[in-house]
């Protein structure tokens, strides 16, 4: 048993910022002979993205479709393991991962650990951590002995290098499998009308912590006294408290220009983090001084968030 | 036909936890029990199913867990779940994920549903694996992160939409009997009536061990795991938030100062 291996993932033309991050954070761990495996069929422009200084490969496994298919990830990948018995197997914790790692690792029999922000691997013990009870924990994992090591890696935790024609192109044959999932088509989100989170300087946004949909009005009419935009945690856009267009995070929209944001009752989950938390300056204001949101804040209030938002509204009348 | 809907109870922390002796879990007594907000959205997707369907649907929910455990699968049981299966014994201590779906594959085996509905992810400790790595067990069709759910007459095939990163959804058509992950937002999950909270006191909850469900020992437990909790500890502050204290009206005064920096007043 021994080297890497990476899964590389892409989408509607365009490869997985994550599965860079990948790529560098075995380099950087210096985990051995790092082949990176690129499925698909318009794959060239994929194949010379992820040749970064310090693999060893890309394997190229040219299909039929660009599009993703559990199975066909899934199918390739136990080929792989068993063709190349690497002693390590990482992957982006995307939600393509999420949709056929935990198959392979059960199936498999590999040690297998999801949403790992941190690891080393050191004669052959891989040791990893990951976040548990709500994020109020780091937990350190090891694995059982004598079986490759299968990680799905936090996105924007590594910091991706730049790609240089490194390491050597070889192609395989695809398995043959019976595709039991199969793509259809895709649908863009609904337009966001003249909502506009990725554009705004300063959010204002609110989540669980607002309790009831009766509450939400006055932190539209908050925002709006402030010159903020008011953003959501995905909880307020499921219950149709306010539109999807306002929800930060993996599945909504990401703060791209935004510069001050005010997280109200927010618990600060890794989904919404993956919104914001790049953000420069981030005020968390919450009633739980452990909610993890304040390892990620430049200030933080540990208090009600109602009471905040009163006293707030007499500093700016409208 | 039937519906297997595997649920967590999840745990939330109280204030001032503190972890175990070995430093391998936080103390039981800080453990505060919910049904998993997933399994909300599960469970309700298969009571829709049922509801919608023309023939007859025996909804069962199963957990891993000790007694503690009764107390999400009566939720469930309330809400209107049929049966419901509790698995327990004191070798699933340290059992993962990967552990924990080869249990549930063994219930899958000796029930034989047409469809297998888990949560994506459980609250606390958000692995996204058990219902995937069910399917791989099984053999079983999959999808995760699944926002709409529509089989066909027959119940042998279905249209699924994922939601992916964005906000962009993706439409596709799975065979059956399959595994899906269901998505926070895909219903509404209703809450349980009196007269269903009362009818779910008489139902019995089945108690089944590894060996009753006919498991061998390198399923079992640890050595049906992938991962071993080596400890747990306090994350260290990526950014130490300065922390503003006082009374509301103060904190919110240096908040509006922190505003009107920023907007250059
Ligand atoms: C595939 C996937 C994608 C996801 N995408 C997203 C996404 O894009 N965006 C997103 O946000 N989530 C997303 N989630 C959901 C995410 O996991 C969390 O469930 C969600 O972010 C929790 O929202 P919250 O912080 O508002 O709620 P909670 O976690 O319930 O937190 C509420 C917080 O409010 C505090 N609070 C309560 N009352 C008050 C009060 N009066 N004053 C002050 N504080 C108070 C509590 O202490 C708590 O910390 C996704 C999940 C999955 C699996």
């Amino acid at each position: 048993m021994s080297g890497t291996l990476i899964i590389a993932e892409h989408r509607q033309g365009e490869l997985c910022q994550a599965t860079l991050e990948t790529i560098t954070s075995a380099i950087k761990s210096h985990t051995p002979d790092i082949r990176v495996v690129v499925i698909g069929k318009q794959i060239e422009p994929f194949i010379e993205a992820v040749r970064i200084e310090g693999i060893l490969e890309v394997i190229a496994i040219r299909t039929s479709s660009n599009d993703f298919d559990p199975d066909l990830y899934a199918v390739t990948l136990t080929m792989l393991i068993n063709s190349y018995h690497p002693e390590l197997i990482l992957l982006p914790h995307t939600v393509n991962t999420i949709g056929y790692a935990a198959a392979v690792a059960a199936d498999q029999r590999l040690g297998f650990a999801t949403d790992v922000f941190d690891f080393s691997i050191s004669n052959g013990i891989v040791t990893a951590i990951r976040s548990g009870y709500g994020q109020k924990v780091n937990v350190e994992l090891g694995f059982p002995e004598n079986r490759p090591v299968c990680l799905t890696l936090r996105p924007n935790i590594w910091k991706p290098l730049q790609a240089n024609k490194a390491g050597i192109v070889i192609e395989i044959h695809p398995p043959v499998y019976s595709a039991r999932c199969r793509h259809e088509t895709y649908l863009e989100p609904k337009s966001s009308g003249d909502i506009d989170i990725p554009g705004a300087a300063f959010i204002l946004s609110i989540g669980r912590g607002v309790a009831d949909e009766k509450n939400v009005e006055e932190f539209l009419e908050l925002a709006d006294s402030l010159g903020a935009t008011l953003g959501c945690s995905r909880p307020i856009a499921d219950n149709g408290w306010l539109p999807k267009a306002r929800q930060v995070g993996q599945s909504g929209k990401t703060a791209s220009n935004c510069k001050l944001y005010i997280a109200m009752g927010i618990s600060g989950s890794v989904q919404h983090l993956a919104g914001m938390k790049h953000v420069e300056n981030i005020v968390a204001i919450n009633t739980d001084r452990e909610a993890s949101i304040f390892n990620y804040a430049r200030y933080g209030i540990v208090a009600d968030m109602f009471e905040i938002a009163e006293e707030l509204r007499n500093q700016f009348p409208e | 036909m039937k519906i297997l809907v595997p649920i967590k109870q999840v745990v939330t922390l109280d204030e001032d936890f503190e972890f175990t002796p070995d430093n391998r879990d936080v103390d039981h007594d800080f453990h505060i029990y919910d049904l998993n907000e997933w399994d909300d959205y599960s469970l309700e997707e298969a009571l829709l199913i049922k509801e919608s369907n023309d023939s007859p649907i025996e909804i069962i929910v199963c957990t891993v867990g000790n007694e503690y455990a009764d107390e999400s699968l009566r939720k469930c049981l309330a809400k209107g779940a049929d049966r419901a299966i509790r698995v327990w014994s004191n070798e699933l201590k340290n059992t993962d994920s990967i552990g924990i779906a080869r249990i549930i594959a063994h219930i899958a085996r000796r029930e034989e549903p047409q469809l297998i509905l888990t949560g994506v992810q459980s609250s606390d400790f958000a692995h996204s694996t058990t219902g995937v790595a069910t399917a791989g067990i099984l053999g079983w069709p999959y999808a995760a992160v699944v926002n709409r759910f529509e089989p066909d007459h027959d119940f042998t095939k279905a249209s699924i939409l994922r939601e992916l990163e964005g906000g962009l959804e993706e439409a596709m058509n799975i065979d059956l009997p399959a595994v899906i992950t269901i998505q926070v937002g895909i219903n509404k999950p209703r809450y349980a009536s009196l007269r269903g909270i009362k009818q779910a006191q008489s139902i019995p909850i089945e108690e089944a061990t590894p060996d009753s469900l006919g498991m061998i020992d390198s399923e079992i437990g640890e050595s049906g795991s992938a991962s071993i909790i080596k400890k747990m500890f306090i994350p260290e502050k990526l950014s130490t938030a300065i922390i503003i204290e006082g009374t509301p009206a103060q904190q919110a005064s240096k908040l509006a100062k922190i505003i009107n920096d920023f907007k250059g007043v």
